[in-house]
């Protein structure tokens, strides 16, 4: 039985939890067992801008409680996901920078010794649980629902490190949405940023950038938008009627968490995957299933 | 448009074109190319991929990754690490990937920011997340509503945070340090 350490993050628990019903959901039914980290700190990715060392140590600090469980590690933010992910990577394979943060660690009596491994949800969906056995537990495919992807930067980028997708042209997510049922739509400049993490420093830029990602989704005539990382969900989900607001323009694009998509055609109620807790309203959609 | 968030543009750079030979401090690339991830710095030929590539750029003007590797070489120090506008790379790694010298700009620019912050100056946020961190251990103060929330919609409780390490932590990377000096 597939076994894994869920890494929540912060903003998750802190305003997305529909994300994580959703996915707790499908993944039972999937028959994947998720464990509790047993303790948790930030991935160590909004520290990196300000201080790189630490970024790489709190990073380092939830990898170690991962080893201490045996359990690779799966994430449902791609921010965790490029932090943790990234860290495991380069401290596995450079001795300098591992004995460096270990140097830190050891003062929390803690030890990095590469163990494990750290998977986005959509790459254990993909790898481990399989698209067929996905495919298997549809009960009702989505097959009048025309979608489109948003599969967020740190998915898949920087190629070097993440090395598993094709940053220009990605995929995994458009197979997952195939497999609902659901057409996946394709639109110009699919792989273009959400803007979400500058949006604390500087709000105009992240909201033009939603916006005119907005516009190409309602240009390829989708009727929802599906995304894998609660950064991107918020910047096209909660920002949606500020953004409407701001340039006199109508969306009402609602945008779904990739498992609430799989729970609807795994015969799930709405309820059951927390649709009713979206801003967009997402009922609309209903018809189509 | 209804956005009001302006950030003060304390140095429009692209506006100052002379350069001054006594403004330039030649060791300074050589202080960036120690720092991880900006190792490739001197490679730069100023192509302009990175730039065209940018999402950010497309909407700010004064936000040039070009430039910003450009003006490292040359060692314009005190006219980088004040200007708010390093603040605004949103981290997508589009130039890391499309650069043809594989210079990292994005890794760059964090260190850009990393010494910025040790000379003193970083936005408001970053020391929110930081004190967030510290006090709980998650980036962002969960209300006590949504924690109590959980159990009614069957949600396991959150896992804590490790205060005491996460405070030595911060200690020993000197984060603490900085921010006191932040503040000052």
């Amino acid at each position: 039985m597939l076994k894994y350490l869920i890494f929540l993050g912060c903003v998750i628990p802190y305003r997305i939890a529909s994300y994580e019903i959703s996915t707790r959901r499908v993944l039972g039914k999937l028959g994947v067992e998720v464990v509790e980290m047993p303790e948790f700190n930030c991935c160590g990715l909004p520290m990196d801008p300000i201080n790189h060392d630490l970024m790489l140590t709190l990073a380092a600090r939830n990898l170690c409680l991962a080893e201490q469980q045996n359990l690779d590690i799966m994430t449902l933010c791609n921010g965790c996901f490029s932090s943790l992910n990234h860290v495991n990577k380069e401290l596995k394979e450079d001795k300098k920078i591992r004995e460096k943060v270990n140097e830190y660690l050891k003062k929390v009596g803690m030890e990095f010794k590469g163990k494990i491994e750290v998977k986005h949800l959509i790459y254990a969906l993909t790898e481990d649980v399989g698209l067929e056995k996905i495919k298997d537990s549809v009960q009702k495919p989505l097959s009048q629902l025309n979608v489109a992807q948003h599969i967020g930067c740190h998915a898949v980028r920087p190629r070097e490190i993440v090395g598993i997708d094709d940053p220009e042209n990605p995929i995994t997510l458009k197979n997952l949405i195939k497999v609902t049922g659901a057409k996946c739509l394709d639109y110009v400049d699919e792989t273009e940023c959400c803007g979400s993490p500058i949006i604390g420093v500087n709000a105009e830029i992240p909201l033009q950038l939603a916006r005119e990602k907005l516009n190409h989704v309602k240009a390829a005539g989708a009727q929802a938008l599906i995304t894998v990382c609660p950064f991107c969900h918020m910047m096209f989900d909660i920002n949606q009627p500020r953004i409407e607001r701001t340039f006199k323009e109508t969306f009402g694009i609602p945008v779904l968490h990739y498992p609430q998509l799989l729970g609807l055609a795994m015969g799930f109620s709405p309820d059951d995957l927390a649709l009713n807790q979206l801003r967009v309203d997402a009922t609309k959609i209903l018809n189509f299933i | 448009m209804e956005v009001n968030f302006p950030y003060p543009k304390k140095e429009l750079m692209v506006e100052k074109m002379v350069v001054k030979a006594t403004e330039m401090d030649p060791k300074f690339k050589y202080e960036i190319k120690k720092m991880p991830g900006a190792e490739k710095i001197l490679l730069c030929y100023q192509c302009g991929t990175c730039t065209s590539d940018c999402p950010i750029a497309r909407f700010e003007d004064l936000y040039r990754p070009r430039k910003f590797i450009k003006m490292t070489q040359l060692g314009l120090k005190k006219r980088l690490l004040s200007n708010d506008v390093i603040w605004l790379c949103s981290a997508c790694y589009t130039c890391v990937d499309h650069c043809p010298q594989n210079v990292g700009i994005a890794h760059v620019v964090r260190a850009l920011r990393n010494l910025s912050v040790e000379e003193g100056s970083m936005p408001q946020v970053y020391r929110e997340l930081a004190a967030n961190i510290l006090k709980t251990g998650y980036a962002y103060i969960i209300p006590k509503r949504r924690l109590q929330g959980r159990e009614e919609k069957g949600l396991p409780s959150l896992p804590k945070g490790n205060l005491e390490s996460l405070a030595k932590l911060f200690d020993l990377t000197s984060l603490s340090k900085n921010i006191e000096r932040v503040s000052k």
